[in-house]
């Protein structure tokens, strides 16, 4: 699979989860192209730079003031709202929002996430990155498994700076999907094509395989 | 309340080593006929807080590139290179907030509080020093607010009171800094006749504005070009 269908196919898997009435904030890389798989008029998608009713947008109808929080151009679905700053993350801390996919750098097997910084590096933007980990009522991370240079992004331990005390909900990768519950990580389904070896062998964090075959033992 | 047809004469009040807080999320919404005057103004010192500090050679980024930050305080400043290179020589301080304690520090600075008690950062690095408190079992953290000398910001149409309103994405931290400085100015697309705006679309009251201006500088799919129509 080259990088493209890898981002599609975990961004897919995501949105298998965004079901009935919810209000969606998606951050910036594999979780945008979540909305591409999401054709319900219940789902609302909601960007912290000010706008309730994100929608796609045609290349002829770009309008250079309406953008999301990757500033890339969106559209603005039927009912749409916009709001200041303070009142967007009045929404998101307040709540108001029921899920966060997010990207990360590093995720560990407690559930805790590092996607603001890098030690030495000129990484310091932390963004909405805070404010939806404390506030959103779900928070999904979407990740490719490894980094660029092979390593597990699934660590014991985050050895960048965490973005919050609080551990996320699931992590989606294009080899698994796992679940947190009670501080450890679950893995609860392999991707097409993959084994539980592969998992195993790319993963550095410790996890419990909820993942069952056909007669139901345990991998 | 003055109407200003000269971005030098409207920027005549902005001095060295002011607070300025400068609207916008990376381009859009930001003031760039003002960021443009202030460009050519002489003038050093100055702390900014905005959410990004322009883009590489774009907006406030060029401010950067000429020195005349001190300080920058923000939530994101990954997007320009330039801010983190001026950075680790040490040529330029940041702070660092998350977007939404940015947001709500402008709130409270304009709203006549000292500061507020927020869930976001608590047990990260960017809570390091900050008072904690416990309220029905939750740790918060206190953060000041946020005011600054100046604020220049960036709005759709203003009336010839100062009433303004906003267009799209293009609202998002201006409405707060209208509130939280000593001296706004803004910078619009159109001025109207009082009256011509309804009074429910209002979203900013003239009480907050102390000077507007017409856009010379406008963003369009094809950059920042002048807004030619005068």
């Amino acid at each position: 699979m080259n990088k493209n269908d890898i981002q599609e196919l975990i961004a897919k898997r995501a949105a298998q989860e965004l079901k009935g009435r919810c209000v969606v904030n998606l951050g910036i890389g594999i979780p945008t192209l979540v909305a591409k798989f999401i054709n319900d008029d219940n789902v609302f998608f909601h960007t912290e730079n000010g706008l309730l009713g994100v929608s796609d947008v045609s290349e002829e109808d770009i309008d250079p003031n309406l953008v999301n929080a990757g500033k890339l151009p969106v559209g603005e679905a039927v009912g749409a709202s916009y709001f200041n700053s303070a009142d967007s993350f009045g929404m998101i801390r307040g709540a108001h929002v029921d899920v966060a996919i997010l990207g990360v750098l590093q995720a560990d097997q407690t559930g805790l996430i590092a996607n603001w910084a890098v030690p030495g590096k000129n990484i310091m933007g932390v963004g909405g990155a805070m404010d939806l980990l404390v506030g959103a009522k779900k928070v999904i991370v979407t990740t490719t498994h490894t980094s660029k240079d092979g390593k597990s992004k699934i660590l014991k331990e985050c050895t960048y700076p965490i973005t919050s005390t609080r551990s996320v909900d699931m992590i989606i990768t294009e080899l698994a999907v796992f679940e947190v519950m009670e501080g450890q990580l679950h893995c609860i389904e392999l991707m097409p094509g993959v084994s539980m070896d592969e998992v195993r062998e790319k993963t550095e964090a410790d996890f419990i395989s909820d993942v069952t075959v056909a007669g139901g033992n345990m991998l | 309340m003055k109407v200003y047809s000269d971005a030098a004469e409207a920027l005549q009040s902005v001095k060295s080593n002011q607070t300025i807080m400068v609207g916008g999320f990376g381009l859009v919404g930001a003031p760039l006929t003002l960021i443009d005057e202030l460009t050519r103004k002489e003038i050093d010192g100055l702390t900014v807080i905005s959410n990004n500090l322009g883009e590489k050679g774009k907006g406030l980024g060029i401010l950067v590139n000429q020195k005349k930050i001190k300080k920058g305080i923000g939530s994101y400043f990954t997007s320009n290179r330039d801010v983190g290179d001026a950075y680790q020589k040490g040529e330029l301080e940041l702070e660092l907030l998350p977007q939404g304690t940015l947001a709500e520090s402008m709130r409270a600075g304009g709203a006549g509080l000292g500061g507020y008690y927020t869930k976001t950062g608590v047990g990260t690095d960017l809570a390091k020093g900050k008072e904690e408190r416990v309220i029905d079992g939750i740790t918060y953290v206190f953060e000041p607010a946020i005011k600054a000398d100046v604020a220049l910001i960036r709005a759709w149409k203003a009336d010839t009171l100062g009433n303004l309103v906003y267009y799209k994405t293009a609202q998002n931290f201006n409405p707060l800094m209208a509130t939280a400085a000593d001296v706004v100015i803004a910078e619009v697309d159109e001025i109207v006749e009082a009256g011509e705006l309804s009074p429910e679309e209002i979203v900013t009251p003239h009480l907050f504005v102390d000077g507007i201006i017409r856009a010379e500088k406008i963003l369009t799919k094809d950059g920042v070009v002048s807004n030619e129509q005068k």
